[in-house]
């Protein structure tokens, strides 16, 4: 039966794809693109169908090997699993499908390692979701890290720099992480996810335990970014090639907030994160330092992939937000803000990409009525991406920020609230910096002449299709998601209930 | 108590004390290279950390003979930190390998590896 292995199939694809893609090479040149594509397409294909599977039906356990958990390892496919995993699948899918162009351009002979590491890097990141086992997830950490920093490396001129930085302080987190799982290991003598939760509350107020959570926490906030950990962010996203930050700022950031779900509301406990230990108030607190930091760096950067890659910032913020709270509606909150802003920033990151290649320049000082004129479809896409950020309803970004209030009024958690809300107001002055200027700027007499020349020659495509596609594809999606938001909310509750 | 603390537990102070190197020379060596050494030494101080905690003196490998009685599982060594550092190291290798091959494309574009150089060149 097919769908009892689904746990294993879906990091196995991408380690096939892995391999495969340097020997298909050697036979057939420039096939990477297209393995790539249909691999990408295939998980996407398997994940959805799982996630309707393990909705209507019952979690999947598999073992790996045919060893029993707890001694051997385990793979868990439960709803809050499946739904990260379709949320990775799906937006891999949209970015490797928008890199063809991308890729050639800033990477011309390097195609074929590129693909491969992508795809392990995919590995990686599902294999995080995936796992049923904490020593297991660590190794899987690991290789979607060593692959994400290749990705990063291959970027501009000074992302080499930027990458080392980021290998030497995620490198301490894995670490940490690494010393943590050591700690838990001792006291509990087991790895196995589903059986450290029985056994850690007869034990949970040990000095022990509680040096563990603080090693695993904190070790994964670096790799998620929490704000005073989130040092090798900024750089790493705006040197990497554009393709590589499409695809790490949505989803790379948003699996260590899945391993931060993971392990405080399913392994430790809402009760013991939250009212014997204050993690939660600690995250939460970090959390609402990030969200105004990052926000008011946003708004002083000139160049639009760094301006994104603070916004990053300020958006684990949310999440992590979410998570501090500690109460339903945060987790509701929080893990529909990792869906929507992996939507608002894949297409935001991909209008930065096709500004890149059309344009050459993505720097903001240089937007002007004339670009918005030449990329209609482009920057409409990117007005409702904005939108979503800021919060406006329909947009799906207004949803999660909704649950996220509600949160903070639940726990009477005013001064977060407070947060929210200003960081709110902190988005719309970036992102209506650029829409003001793509939509109202006047230019100086001499450009005048300029536009009607242009006027005579629309870009009907605005530098293709396989560019637009993606990009509208994605704002659509926005849309989408804010309009279905009530029963993505119901399937979240289910994942707690 | 404190000299308990001290002697009982000598093989963990050794562990933090390396700890401490590796991440002070990761913090503040100038050289790369120095860098990724202190880097080596903090991940080694884990791995001594779980080898140190699967000690257990007067106990066997785990394999099973007849002349150890397999009910007694005090006289078995457990193997599973064992078998998770040799995963940890093979990740330790890994991770060494990339840092190198970024400290290469590092070296051949500027020409140096020492950060505040670097940095100068980087501007």
């Amino acid at each position: 039966m097919i769908i009892r292995n689904l746990p294993a199939i879906i990091p196995l694809l991408f380690l096939a794809a892995a391999l495969l893609i340097p020997l298909i090479n050697l036979l057939k040149k420039n096939s990477a693109f297209s393995i790539a594509v249909f691999v990408s397409l295939l998980a996407s294909v398997v994940s959805g169908y799982g996630l309707y599977y393990v909705d209507t039906n019952e979690t999947i356990r598999y073992s790996f090997g045919g060893w029993q958990p707890p001694i051997g390892i385990e793979y868990v496919y439960d709803r809050l699993a499946a739904f990260v995993a379709l949320v990775i699948n799906v937006i891999s899918l949209i970015v490797i499908t928008h890199s063809l162009k991308a890729v050639k351009e800033e990477l011309s002979d390097r195609e074929m390692p590129y693909y491969a590491i992508t795809m392990l890097l995919l590995c990686g990141l599902n294999g995080i979701v995936l796992t049923g086992d904490i020593f297991n997830l660590y190794v899987f950490v690991e290789i979607s890290s060593l692959a994400g920093y290749a990705l990063i490396a291959v970027g501009e001129e000074r992302s080499p720099f930027a990458a080392f930085r980021y290998l030497l302080i995620g490198t301490i987190g894995a670490s940490l992480y690494l010393l943590g799982v050591g700690f838990l290991f001792i006291m509990t003598g087991t790895l196995n996810m589903i059986n450290l939760a029985q056994i850690l509350p007869s034990i949970n107020e040990t000095p022990t335990v509680i040096v563990a959570v603080t090693l695993m926490v904190s070790g994964i906030g670096i790799k998620t970014a929490i704000f005073p950990m989130h040092g090798w962010l900024p750089d790493s996203y705006t040197y990497a090639p554009s393709t590589t930050s499409a695809l790490i700022a949505p989803i790379g950031t948003k699996v260590g907030a899945y391993v931060l779900f993971r392990l405080l509301f399913f392994i430790f406990g809402i009760d013991y994160f939250s009212r014997i230990l204050p993690v939660g108030d600690l995250i939460a607190f970090f959390a609402s330092a990030g969200i105004i930091f990052g926000s008011i760096m946003a708004i002083a950067q000139k160049e639009l992939k760094r301006m994104l890659a603070y916004s990053s910032v300020a958006q684990i913020g949310y999440i992590a937000l979410g998570i501090g709270l500690a109460n339903p509606l945060g987790f509701i909150g929080a893990v529909l803000h990792v869906l929507n802003h992996a939507f608002m920033k894949a297409c935001l990151f991909l209008i930065a990409a096709n500004l890149r290649i059309n344009e050459g320049h993505s720097d903001i000082s240089k937007f002007d009525i004339k670009l918005g004129k030449k990329y209609p479809w482009t920057f409409a896409a990117f007005t409702i991406a904005a939108l979503s950020m800021i919060g406006l309803p329909p947009m799906a970004g207004f949803f999660s920020k909704w649950y996220l209030v509600l949160a903070t009024i639940d726990s009477k958690a005013w001064f977060y609230l407070g947060v929210i809300l200003l960081s709110s107001l902190l988005n719309a002055v970036y992102f209506f910096r650029i829409l003001e200027r793509i939509y109202m700027k006047k230019y100086s007499s001499d450009e005048i002449k300029e536009e009607v020349v242009f006027a005579g020659n629309p870009n009907k495509y605005e530098g293709g299709l396989s560019l637009l596609i993606p990009v509208v594809l994605l704002a659509a999606g926005i849309i989408v998601l804010g309009l279905f938001n009530a029963s993505i909310v119901s399937l979240i509750n289910r994942m707690i209930s | 108590m404190f000299s308990e603390l001290f002697l009982e537990y000598y093989d963990y102070w050794f562990i933090i004390i390396l700890m401490i190197v590796g991440m002070y020379g990761m913090i503040m060596k100038k050289n790369l290279v120095k860098k990724i050494i202190g880097l080596t030494i903090f991940q080694m101080g884990i791995i001594l950390f779980y080898v140190a905690s699967a000690v257990k003196w007067k106990a066997t490998v785990p394999i099973y003979t007849p002349s150890v009685p397999n009910t007694e599982i005090a006289n078995y060594i457990n193997p599973l930190p064992h078998t998770l550092m040799l995963t940890a190291i093979v990740v330790g290798v890994a991770t060494l390998g990339v840092a190198f091959a970024l400290l290469i494309m590092i070296y051949n574009r500027y020409k140096t590896l020492h950060e505040p150089e670097l940095l100068e060149r980087m501007k």
